[in-house]
Order: C-alpha cells, then sequence, then structure tokens
C-alpha cells in the first residue's frame, strides 16, 4: 500500500492527460497522472491523425485555434515535431445534398478566421486531378494537416515527465470520491498493489472510460464507446498530399510521404469490459471500397494492416469539457467522438489554464456535462 | 451430439497435419473445408513442383520421397469429396467466419470448428549485410529448388543452424549447385550425450549423419562452432566472414548465402481466433497454449503442425489426425479411442527426439544482442537495431507494441514474422530485462498483405450500415 499526495489528480494517460500534466507543471503544479494501461495507446493512438478546422463544429473550434498554437510548437515543447505536417484538407461531397451542407457550413466558419474554400469537381480536379467520378466537390482548407498518433501521446508523457510530473501507468483506478476538501482516487485492487492518491483537484481525462468517473459524482454524459476501423496499405508512390474526409464521415483517408495509405470508416464490436475492440472484416471490406470510389489508384495498393480502440462517443458528436456541475475542482474532458486527436494537446492547455486561475476566454459552456443532464436521468446505467 | 454430415469444420493449411486431419474427418463422415495459400497441397516441406515438371519424388524430397507421395495421394484421393481452395489466404477472422482472399476475390467460410494447420516458416537472426541481394532465407533456398528448380546462386553458402542446413546444402549440391560451405552455429560436441533422444526419432538422425558425411566426402566444407560475423559485398554479397570454431576469422567467398536458424511456428491466426499464449523458454518464442490433443484455449479452435509449435513434419501428420480426432470427440461422436492413446505414444517419442533436436541445434537467438546499431532489423521498413534500442532507452518503451508504435519496427509487409522475435530480443537487452517482461506483439490482420483489387467487390458496400457523422473526417 502507498500513498501519494498532490496539487492536481490526472485520470488517463491520453494526449489530453498528457499534455494537461505537461502544462500543468510548466505552470509549475505538482501532478499525478494515472492510467490503466500506456500512455497514448488508446483512442490518442490509434485514430486517424487528422488535425483539421475544415468541417469541425463551430462549439470547438475555439479549442483547435488553441491546439493549433500547441500543435506548432512541438518541436519546441516536446522535441519533436510527432511528424504534424501542414497538408491541406478536403471535405468531399459526393451528392449535391452534400456540396449545399459544405457551402453553409463555411460560411459558417468564416469569422473564425481561417480559409475554406469550396471547390467545383472542375475546380477540385484542376488542383488534385486524382478524385472518381462519384466525387463532386470539395470544402478546401489550406492550414489543414495531419500527424502520427503514435508518437503524440507518448511524446507529452515523457515531456511530462521531464517536467516533474508523476505518470504512473499500468494503475487502473478502482473507486474516486471525496475526501473531505480533497479528492481521494485509488488504484489497484489488492493490497499489495493498492495506491491511494490525494489531491485538491481532478481532472476527468478518462477517454471512453470516463463516464465511471463522472458518475462517482453523480453526473454522466449520454456516451457509448466505439471502435472505429483503420486500414493501413503498403507504401504507394506519393501523390497525395491532404487528409480527405467525407459528409456524412463513413471514410476518410490520407498518405504519408513514406507512400502509405491510412483509410478508415465505420465501427466494430467495443465492449469496454473486455478491453477488447475488434476490427470486423466487413467494414475492413467497405472501408476499401469506400476509399476506391474517392481515389481510384487506391485499388492498387495491398492492406498490410488493420486495426481498431476505443473511442468514447457521446450523443450529439461533441466532447464533454468543463467544470463539474456536482463537484468542485472536479473537471471533465473527454467524450471527442472520433475527432479529438487535433484538440487534445489544446485541450491540456485550457485545463491547466482553468485548473490553476479558474477561467479560461475558450467559451465551454455549450460543452458542459450539464447538456446531458435530462437524457443522463432518463437512461441511467450508461 | 452432432450429427457429423452437418458439423462445418474449417481446416487451414494443407501440409501435412492439414491433410491428415482431413482425412481423418472424412473417414467420420465429416466434409472439412481446406484452405491453402499454396496452388497445390503437400505444405512447405513436402511442396509439389508446378504442372509441367518432371523431376521424381525422390530428386524433390530425398529420403522423404515415400512419405511426400503418400501425403500426396491420401489428399488426391480425398479431395474431390471436401470443399478444397488453393491459392486462398484467411486474412481474418471474425468470430466463427473466416474471411478469406482467393482468385475469385474475398469470401466467407462459417465454421463450427476451426483446425489450424498453418506450418512454420524461417527463423532468422540479422547480421551485418543480411538485406544485401544474393542473402536468401534458408527455407527460402529450399522452395528456390524444391519448387521453380533454381538455385539462388552458383556459389552458395549456407549459414545458420538445424537438421534443415544440411539437407538444403544436400539437395544444392546434388542439383549441381556449388556449395562452398555449410556453417553450422551449433558444435554439435554433444551428440553423444544426446543420442538417447535422438534415437527416440527413428532413422531421422542417422540421415541427418549421412547428408553431413556426403557433404565432407563431396568437398563441402561444414563447418562447426561458428559465429557468423556480416555478409559482405556492395551490390550484392560476394562473401560470409565468421568466427570457426577454433576462434580464426575466416572468408568464404560466394554469390549466394542461404541463412536461417530453425523454424518458427505461423501463429497468426491462432492470435486472430483468441487464443492464449505462453512464453516457452527453450525456444525463447510465444507460443500457443494447447492441451496434447491440439485443443486451444478457445473452444473449437484446434492446431496441429508446426504452426502449433516446431515437431517435424512426421509429428504433424499424427498431430492433425489426433486434433481431428479430439474435436470429433468434443462433438460427440464415436472415435477409436485406441487409436488416440497410440498417436499420443508415438508422439510422445517424437517430442523427446524433438527436445534432443533442440538442444543439439541451440538457436542463438541472444546473438542479436550484440549486433551493431547499423544494422537494419525490421526489412520492411528499414529499422536498425540502433532506432530499437534509442526508443527502449531513450524514449523509455519497455514493451515491444510501444518499440513497434514508435519506430515502425515490425510495422511493414511482413507484420514481424520475421523481425518479432529480434525486436523483443533488442528491448529486452536494453532494457536488461527477462524477454517475457517486454511482452508479445499483437497479432493484427490480415495475416499476409491484402490486395484491394481482391477486395472489390459490389456488395462490399451492401452491408455496411455506417452512422452519420456531422463533425468527423
Amino acid at each position: 500500500m502507498e500513498r501519494l499526495e498532490t496539487e492536481v489528480i490526472i485520470v488517463g494517460g491520453g494526449i489530453v492527460g498528457c499534455s494537461t500534466a505537461l502544462h500543468l507543471r510548466q505552470r509549475g503544479v505538482p501532478v499525478i497522472l494515472l492510467e490503466q494501461g500506456q500512455t497514448g495507446a488508446a483512442a490518442s493512438g490509434v485514430n486517424f491523425g487528422g488535425v483539421r478546422r475544415n468541417g469541425r463544429a463551430l462549439e470547438e473550434l475555439a479549442i483547435a485555434a488553441r491546439s493549433l498554437e500547441v500543435w506548432r510548437s512541438m518541436p519546441h515543447l516536446l522535441g519533436s515535431d510527432c511528424e504534424y505536417m501542414v497538408t491541406g484538407h478536403l471535405k468531399l461531397a459526393r451528392s449535391e445534398a452534400d456540396m449545399v451542407a459544405l457551402a453553409r457550413h463555411a460560411e459558417a466558419q468564416a469569422p473564425f478566421g481561417f480559409k475554406v474554400e469550396m471547390l467545383s469537381r472542375n475546380a477540385l480536379l484542376a488542383r488534385f486531378p486524382y478524385f472518381g467520378p462519384k466525387v463532386l466537390g470539395a470544402a478546401w482548407c489550406e492550414s489543414d494537416g495531419q500527424a502520427n498518433p503514435r508518437l503524440v501521446g507518448p511524446a507529452f508523457a515523457r515531456a511530462a515527465r521531464a517536467a516533474g510530473a508523476i505518470i504512473r501507468e499500468h494503475s487502473r483506478v478502482s473507486t474516486v470520491a471525496r475526501d473531505g476538501e480533497r479528492f481521494l482516487v485509488v488504484c489497484g485492487d489488492d493490497r499489495e498493489h493498492h495506491v491511494e492518491v490525494r489531491g485538491r483537484t481532478l481532472i476527468n481525462a478518462a477517454g471512453a472510460w470516463a463516464n465511471q468517473i463522472a458518475a462517482s459524482f453523480g453526473e454522466q454524459a449520454v456516451m457509448e464507446a466505439w471502435s472505429p476501423q483503420m486500414v493501413v496499405t503498403e507504401p504507394f508512390p506519393y501523390f497525395l498530399k491532404p487528409a480527405l474526409g467525407v459528409v456524412g464521415g463513413d471514410v476518410y483517408l490520407r498518405q504519408i510521404p513514406r507512400g502509405n495509405f491510412i483509410f478508415g470508416g465505420g465501427y466494430g464490436d467495443a465492449t469496454l469490459a473486455s478491453g477488447r475492440a475488434t476490427v470486423m472484416p466487413k467494414e475492413t471490406l467497405g472501408s476499401c471500397e469506400l476509399a476506391v470510389q474517392l481515389i481510384p489508384r487506391v485499388a492498387e495498393a495491398t492492406v498490410i494492416r488493420v486495426w481498431s480502440g476505443f473511442e468514447g462517443i457521446t450523443q450529439d458528436h461533441l466532447p464533454v469539457f468543463g467544470p463539474s456541475l456536482t463537484t468542485p475542482g472536479l473537471t471533465h474532458a473527454f467524450g471527442f467522438s472520433g475527432h479529438g486527436f487535433a484538440l487534445s494537446p489544446g485541450v491540456g492547455s485550457i485545463v491547466a489554464e482553468l485548473a490553476t486561475t479558474g477561467a479560461t476566454d475558450v467559451p465551454l459552456g455549450p460543452l458542459s456535462i450539464g447538456r446531458f443532464a435530462k437524457e443522463s436521468a432518463e437512461t441511467p446505467g450508461r | 451430439m452432432t450429427e457429423g454430415g452437418s458439423l462445418r469444420v474449417l481446416i487451414v493449411g494443407a501440409g501435412p497435419a492439414g491433410v491428415r486431419a482431413a482425412e481423418t474427418l472424412l473417414k467420420h463422415g465429416v466434409k472439412p473445408t481446406v484452405v491453402d495459400e499454396a496452388p497445390r497441397h503437400g505444405g512447405q516441406i513436402y511442396r509439389q513442383q508446378p504442372d509441367g515438371f518432371k523431376r521424381p519424388p525422390r530428386t524433390l524430397y530425398g529420403f522423404e520421397a515415400h512419405k511426400a507421395t503418400r501425403l500426396h495421394q491420401a489428399f488426391d484421393s480425398l479431395k474431390e469429396r471436401i470443399d478444397y481452395r488453393p491459392n486462398t489466404l484467411v486474412w481474418n477472422l471474425w468470430r466463427n467466419v473466416a474471411h478469406v482472399a482467393g482468385p475469385k476475390g474475398t469470401d466467407e467460410i462459417p465454421f463450427d470448428a476451426l483446425v489450424l494447420a498453418t506450418g512454420a516458416m524461417d527463423r532468422i537472426i540479422p547480421l551485418p549485410g543480411w538485406t544485401l541481394p544474393g542473402v536468401y532465407s534458408l527455407a527460402g533456398s529450399q522452395v528456390a529448388l524444391k519448387y521453380q528448380g533454381c538455385a539462388i546462386g552458383q556459389k552458395v553458402v549456407f549459414c545458420g543452424t538445424g537438421p534443415l542446413l544440411y539437407l538444403v546444402a544436400y539437395q544444392y549440391k546434388h542439383a549441381g549447385a556449388e556449395v562452398v560451405a555449410v556453417c553450422d552455429t551449433a558444435r554439435l560436441s554433444h551428440a553423444a550425450y544426446l543420442m538417447p533422444g535422438l534415437l527416440a526419432g527413428g532413422s531421422t538422425i542417422f540421415k541427418g549423419m549421412w547428408y553431413a558425411a556426403w557433404l565432407k566426402l563431396h568437398g563441402v566444407k561444414v563447418l562447426n562452432g561458428v559465429t557468423p560475423l556480416r555478409f559482405e559485398g556492395t551490390d550484392r554479397v560476394n562473401a560470409l566472414r565468421l568466427i570457426t570454431g577454433r576462434g580464426g576469422e575466416k572468408t568464404l567467398a560466394c554469390d549466394a548465402v542461404g541463412h536461417g536458424y530453425t523454424l518458427k511456428p505461423e501463429t497468426q491466426l491462432a492470435d486472430l481466433a483468441g487464443v492464449n499464449f505462453g512464453f516457452d523458454t527453450m525456444t525463447r518464442l510465444w507460443l500457443p497454449a494447447i492441451d496434447e490433443y491440439g485443443r486451444s484455449t478457445v473452444e473449437g479452435v484446434y492446431l496441429a503442425g508446426d504452426g502449433a509449435s516446431i515437431a517435424g513434419a512426421d509429428a504433424a501428420e499424427l498431430r492433425g489426425e489426433l486434433a481431428a480426432l479430439a474435436l470429433l470427440k468434443d462433438h460427440g461422436m464415436a472415435v477409436p479411442n485406441a487409436r488416440m492413446v497410440a498417436l499420443m505414444r508415438k508422439l510422445g517419442r517424437l517430442s523427446r527426439f524433438r527436445e534432443a533436436l533442440d538442444r543439439l541445434f541451440p538457436v542463438p537467438a541472444t546473438d542479436v544482442h550484440a549486433i551493431n546499431d547499423e544494422v537494419v532489423v525490421c526489412r520492411c521498413e528499414a529499422i536498425t537495431a540502433g532506432e530499437i534500442r534509442h526508443a527502449a532507452h531513450e524514449l523509455d518503451a519497455g514493451e515491444v507494441n510501444r518499440v513497434k508504435a514508435l519506430t515502425r519496427a515490425g510495422m511493414g509487409r511482413c507484420q514481424a514474422r520475421l523481425c518479432g522475435a529480434n525486436i523483443a530480443e533488442l528491448v529486452a537487452h536494453a532494457r536488461a530485462v527477462p524477454l517475457e517482461a517486454v511482452g508479445r506483439l499483437r497479432g493484427q490482420a490480415p495475416i499476409k498483405p491484402l490486395p484491394i483489387a481482391l477486395t472489390r467487390k459490389a456488395d462490399a458496400l451492401w452491408a455496411l450500415n455506417r452512422p452519420d457523422e456531422p463533425w468527423s473526417g
């Protein structure tokens, strides 16, 4: 049995948790992070790797802007750019209705200070001459990019450790509770490996598992664990610079300079209890077909690996981010619903700001856990 | 309990284990489906030459010609009565459905029980220069000869360890290639001490001794207790540099090398099936956990032959039959218990032989600890030993999947089938922990590369019901 004291306890060692730890240490705050597996290995490490604002919900754009500052500073902050590259992003339309939706959203995004350009099919092909006949046009955002998800979480964890954060991997939280003025977090089931951590502030960055923590304090998001289905091919001559998405989100595709196509779409079987997020072969085949429909040359490539992981997907596909409504000192940052990779470095910066100053200029109201109060009362046990 | 006719059994692999499993099932009224990657049945050891090639079995299989012929005939006589799919890869498993890719594209095969007879592949230890043109794996050298009728070069050195080394050298020499030398890392000095175990394999050990003697008689240098240092050459290998058993350095000029350190089981499908693995201290590999009949830890999944653990072709035939009998018994069918007992007895003898053989030809798996930082370990992604050590030390990666994630080692075309064990050795050594403490690379589909052109099917999208995601991608 071990007893630890700190200022801030972070549960969850994804990019959100590790970035929070690093940013807190930069502000001189003592921090202990508890991660059930390895840092950055769940949703943070197995996602598509898009770093974009194009097509993103308006409620997330201020976070995305903050995050972009962190992405740009990574070589200095982490000693690695994590293969972040500004390649541009195309959100593609496959119907006239898609084009209308893209144009409407581009207009709504206009006040947020980054350029999104609508491209007709001809304009698209003039610049990117590799799309198949199903693609009718796109919203083009030149300032978007992509990065290597496998590197980011571990890089934040190393930097946070080097800055003095205590990061405990393979430390599964069994209990969280208030203990007087402080929070008590208990790890481990048996006495021998029992660890008690006490701190003034608690950050719930437990991703797909976060509702269990929220529920301990009498609030919940309406959220399910889904497992996104990813595919990578053998290297192919590099031609596809921008990352690609589509209206509706059933497929996404990019190519890295090494030549591999990385694409995905759909979801498989995800049971949090078993800890196993599996790949469903029919989803792999479906993604191959959808990817080929976007770019016919993908048909010449060869799949070498498929994978999946856990994503916490909320009812409205928006994250849960902001102070608890039941418990002072508790901050939630989870449920990024399959598009948190780009945001998470910035989320850590904002959480650190919140935890030390009690305020941030990033508007978080619409992302509050309170928006689920009615639904979660009707669907207990989520 | 189950009517034989309705029981759906899928056998993966048509080598010695798969063929005998199929034969046994059919004998009991169960018509299995047999899926095999090769164009013709026989597996690796009894691989058949392409149509139109006319070399006699004795040329192809040596002492084992009668066994090869028997196995081929056994399968020829039953293949019309079962669902046999050559040239077909099981690329993934999803619950009780195998997903296959073959000449007609992708398909699904539902099953009630699965027999994995997936065979073995070369075990390689990287040395400077091992990715040079002209350096082949040992079993790959054998396939070139046995299947295509080609030699890997005109002046060939074979190095590594294991009985296969002598057999392949013999086959090359016999086929007319110049074999410069056989360089075995094993000293063979305790052969006499191991003799009781070696004799448990019947005449096999004498055949091995005969090959070695024949090679010497025909002017092939046979060096034991060597330490290979590097493959030399710029555009192509032109020499093997090694330390001899006596301690002196030696350069053997050649234009091709076949190297390999015994075999390792092809366990990826067992992994995808969810079978538990255990660490084997003798081979320093993670192997699927099976009982003495071949039952895995997953109900309905059976393993047979070298795909479970290396025991050789004779054992594979017996294990294929035994696993099939266990499968039938588990499904409530009457099986001859006396036959099962007899099979177990024979297998017991062969396992004593195998143990002695493993001791006679120990795999110098830890030799990889000493390789220079510049040596490429993961050939597909061109990741060096230095990069792996850097991840293990500086990037604090103490687990092989984490090392893979940070370096790309094991992420390429072969999906770590070739380099996985060496990556684990390097990480364990860099961190001064036992090999089993650095974990095991997770198996991921596809088992072998899957051409997207094969997967294209008009109805692939038909079954998809993807949720609409307003903010994704």
